[in-house]
């Protein structure tokens, strides 16, 4: 893997070791809190930073957003929102028959 | 008027030594409507949570109401989690069997949304283990890849604008439905949650019994292994 990096990859390992930056991997630990928006403006800029300079964790991230944003139109589509009146008599016979059980 | 439909079923002298119970009687628009409840009789629908007291005196009017208000969202949690229309029927009415046997101790410690869906996302996942999962799969293959230095391993390539346009609609889905399947439970049911039923971190950790930091964590696996599993199609 690593005979295949780009001279451009190494730089950047190197650059990411710099004050105020952050290497790939601890980008990966703030991406949860910076798209809930918890990241304080520090960590923000930080991190905007390091996605402004790093194309790959760019792409990765593009890709992170979209397989959520798919994830989501597929689940809402494929659950119907009915709800059959059979469900709702058996759950309502089911509660009379306890309160009957009961008196 | 109210006493009259009372005492068409109990008889005043009773009601003053009891604890109100709720009576039956048709009032003049011939609706079904109990003593003092006051259901039938307000203009705006009430909330579940003011049903309460209403549905513990034992009035059906007042527990119909609350079963159609929160039938739905209890069946499409149920859904989603077990897609298998059958068992999230069954999954439900178990649920509301719990809901009402509870009820009296539900004492606000929380919100009565989250208190059902803790009961309801508790009967779907007995209901999942029972049935045998065939392609879940461990998430360690499906993480993020690094360089010894902490440098991504990302192929960089155009972006696809509409992954759907890519294939039909239903293979897109069968292929998403398939991914989100591949994930362990616990991770599915922390995605259903925070990502589709758009629950804050607090309530998911609140229902499913673990710290914040556990849901935030098991969060970014699952979707980091869901994207690491549709990677083809965005």
């Amino acid at each position: 893997m690593t005979n295949t990096r780009s001279v451009k990859s190494r730089l950047q390992g190197i650059m990411f070791k710099l004050p105020f930056m952050i290497t790939c991997r601890e980008f990966e630990d703030f991406i949860h809190d910076y798209l809930e928006g918890e990241l304080a403006p520090r960590q923000k800029s930080i991190f905007e930073m390091h996605m402004a300079l790093c194309a790959e964790c760019r792409e990765y991230l593009r890709k992170y957003k979209e397989s959520q944003a798919l994830t989501k139109r597929t689940l809402e589509q494929a659950v119907t929102a009915d709800v059959p009146d059979d469900l709702i008599r058996a759950i309502l016979a089911a509660k009379a028959e306890d309160a009957e059980g009961q008196s | 008027m109210l006493a009259d439909h009372f005492d068409a079923v109990i008889p005043r002298e009773v009601t003053k030594l009891l604890k109100p119970r709720w009576g039956h009687a048709r009032d003049a628009e011939g609706i079904i409507c109990c003593g003092p409840c006051t259901v039938t009789r307000n203009k705006n629908p009430l909330s579940s949570d003011a049903l309460i007291p209403e549905i513990l005196g034992g009035c059906p009017q007042a527990t119909e109401t609350f079963v159609r208000q929160e039938t739905g969202w209890m069946l499409a949690t149920c859904r989603r989690i077990l897609r298998d229309e059958a068992l999230a029927q069954d999954c439900v009415q178990n649920a509301f069997v719990n809901i009402f046997k509870n009820l009296s101790g539900f004492k606000g410690a929380s919100k009565l949304k989250t208190w059902m869906y803790r009961i309801v996302v508790n009967q779907a996942l007995m209901e999942m283990r029972r049935r045998r999962r065939l392609h879940e799969e461990s998430l360690d293959g499906l993480m993020p890849e690094f360089h010894f230095d902490g440098c991504r391993v990302e192929t960089l390539g155009t972006p696809i604008k509409n992954p759907e346009d890519m294939l039909d609609r239903k293979k897109m889905d069968a292929l998403v439905l398939a991914a989100i399947d591949r994930l362990p439970d616990n991770y599915r049911i922390v995605l259903l949650l925070r990502d589709i039923q758009e629950l804050t971190t607090a309530e998911t950790a609140e229902i499913l019994n673990l710290n914040e930091g556990n849901v935030k964590v098991t969060l970014h696996r699952a979707r980091a292994a869901l994207k690491k599993l549709l990677e083809d199609v965005l």
